[in-house]
């Protein structure tokens, strides 16, 4: 009689673990997809910011007309991009152009004094932060939730309900190792 | 930072059980102490329902007891949009849903974080600390309470001071019974015999030993809880901005600022601040077992540190290698986590380029005087006068000793 109560508890204390462990992946998953669309969020942030950055900004700076250009054409860019690497490659390039554009703005001190503008430069230093923070949380969950699935015992449930690896966001990564051609010959 | 999430939550526990237990330890003793030994029962109810309303009392109105007490003013992201957009981003950083953000209006640099889990959260900054920092040290001290929220520290702070309370409450009013009334005396001629009164004599010093022990005991273990989840939270916030020379800085312009004590702090509200908001003459002497805070330049020392990384494991070292104890990172937390520190935000480097053009000028000045220039280990040049007797000097960032060149 007792072996038999003694088996049983010991099932249902299986039971109980592995619904325990079931139930932090799934929130572990859930901490990564949020990761993620947060970062969808800062990046759209962005997108909506720059319009009203480049129309304070062309009162002051009207010989600029190609950094204006560059700056609109990233943001349509960013915008129409559908694969995630296409994305990540809009997204390098857009930033980039803002920084350029922001190297310029720094020749213009009436520009730099403007309370309008201020507000601005804040707000898209403020999202500039935000995106990378998302990107670095995004990157922290899913290395929680890989660790979580792949050490022991956790791994044996993930493997039971089929939670999959996830994969870390490396920004620009393919465009950023393409290392600059340097040519010292005369063309 | 999960694991240490749930390590917290378990010392949460145990730590509860303990205080639990000798608080009902101390209602059993003195209910017997005051009505022999079937009183002991009553004691135990008495002091549970003590803690219970302190508890209530605590949970449902506390964050906001402790908001008005501060005079905190809540604040829309229009009002003050950097510290806005400063806790925004913290937040994403952390994971958390954005919490509610007041300023107070006092010229002291400080900060606290309340709130008794994530969803109810709020963070409140002094205006003397937004009119001192910079974006990134502000990011620093937001990062070091957004650390208190997700280490879920607020919480536990919270039940490990109402236990104190109910501890101390309950000796209190021991105390004052032994004093004003004649405890016993009664009983004893009514329980007949003298060796029962023998008993309860032993009983009634036992718990007026009991009375003065506890809370003491019980003080200190509050203040060792305290330090340890500062530390805790200073390693959160360098993790989270990838910056901890942020936070280093704030806490040094925190530190040698000459404003008046915060109006508004007192003893129970003292460990919630992010750097003891008690100002004492005489700071390195009370920075010991008595106070809720470390020192300050120890943490900044901690913070210098650290040089290879920014992660829970990177701490621990800069933690072990400054202060010379044995790490209070728990074990679970030390995974090893790669995680580089990033640079100066464009600002900061800004001011740092202004200061670095007036220090160009002032080693002209001291070459020429003759002064000896050196390089410590941890990044800080030394500027030595030629008048400068001893062989050796102490790196005041990272405390390494410097050999002086003897060719002076």
């Amino acid at each position: 009689m007792i072996p038999l109560i003694v088996v049983l508890a010991v099932i249902v204390l299986l039971i109980l673990i592995v619904i325990s462990i079931y139930n932090s992946l799934v929130g572990l998953r859930n901490q990564v997809q949020n990761g993620w669309s947060q970062i969808d969020v800062q990046l759209k942030r962005r997108h909506d910011l720059i319009p009203n950055l480049v129309e304070t900004a062309k009162g002051y700076m009207q010989h600029e007309r190609g950094t204006f250009e560059a700056v609109t054409n990233a943001r349509s860019q960013a915008m129409q991009a559908k694969t995630v690497a296409e994305h990540a490659k809009a997204e390098t390039a857009l930033g980039q152009a803002l920084s350029q554009f922001l190297l310029v703005v720094e020749n213009y001190p009436d520009l730099k004094a403007n309370q309008n503008f201020l507000a601005l430069q804040e707000e898209l230093t403020s999202t500039e932060n935000k995106i990378s923070f998302a990107r670095q949380n995004y990157n922290d969950q899913v290395l929680f939730f890989n660790n979580k699935i792949q050490m022991f015992p956790s791994n044996a449930v993930a493997n039971m309900f089929s939670f999959t690896k996830r994969d870390f966001f490396e920004v620009g990564a393919a465009t950023e190792r393409e290392a600059p051609k340097v040519s010292f010959t005369q063309n | 930072m999960w694991e240490l999430i749930r390590a917290n939550k378990r010392n949460s526990i145990i730590l509860m059980v303990l205080m639990a237990t000798v608080m009902l330890l101390l209602g059993l003793i003195i209910g017997i102490a005051y009505g022999g030994p079937d009183a002991g029962f009553t004691g135990i109810i008495i002091a549970t329902a003590v803690w219970f309303l302190l508890a209530i009392v605590s949970f449902a109105g506390g964050d906001q007891i402790l908001l008005t007490s501060s005079r905190a003013i809540p604040v829309a992201h229009d009002d003050h949009p950097q510290l806005f957009n400063v806790v925004e981003e913290m937040s994403i950083a952390a994971g958390l849903p954005v919490p509610k953000v007041y300023i107070i209006p006092d010229p002291a640099p400080n900060a606290f974080a309340t709130g008794r889990n994530p969803k109810n959260a709020s963070i409140a900054v002094t205006a003397g600390l937004l009119g001192r920092l910079n974006r990134d040290e502000l990011q620093g001290v937001i990062a070091h309470e957004m650390s208190h929220i997700l280490h879920r520290d607020i919480l536990f702070v919270t039940l490990a001071g109402i236990m104190l309370g109910a501890i101390v409450l309950l000796a209190q009013v021991f105390m004052r019974g032994m004093y004003y009334g004649s405890l016993g005396s009664r009983r004893r001629y009514s329980a007949g015999g003298r060796n029962a009164g023998a008993a309860q004599l032993v009983i009634v010093l036992i718990a007026i030993l009991a009375a003065i022990l506890t809370p003491i005991m019980a003080q200190l273990l509050y203040f060792a809880i305290s330090r340890k989840r500062e530390y805790l939270a200073d390693a959160g916030s360098a993790r989270l901005t990838r910056y901890p020379e942020g936070l280093a800085n704030a806490l040094e312009k925190i530190a040698n600022d000459t404003s008046p004590q915060i109006a508004t702090a007192n003893k129970v509200t003292a460990p919630m601040f992010i750097v003891n908001p008690f100002k004492k003459p005489d700071q390195m002497a009370l920075s010991d077992l008595t106070s809720t805070h470390p020192p300050i330049s120890e943490r900044i020392k901690i913070l210098r540190n650290m040089m290879q990384g920014a992660s829970f494991k990177d701490y621990s070292d800069a933690f072990v290698k400054t202060t010379g104890h044995k790490t209070i990172v728990p074990p679970v937390a030390l995974t090893k986590e790669d995680i580089a520190l990033r640079e100066a935000s464009a600002e900061a480097k800004q001011e740092m380029r202004k200061q670095a053009q007036m220090r160009q000028v002032g080693d002209i000045m001291r070459k020429v005087q003759g002064f000896i220039f050196l390089t410590c280990a941890c990044g800080l040049s030394l500027k030595i006068p030629p008048n400068y007797k001893p062989n050796s000097v102490t790196c005041p960032r990272c405390r390494r000793e410097l050999q002086i060149p003897v060719n002076r």
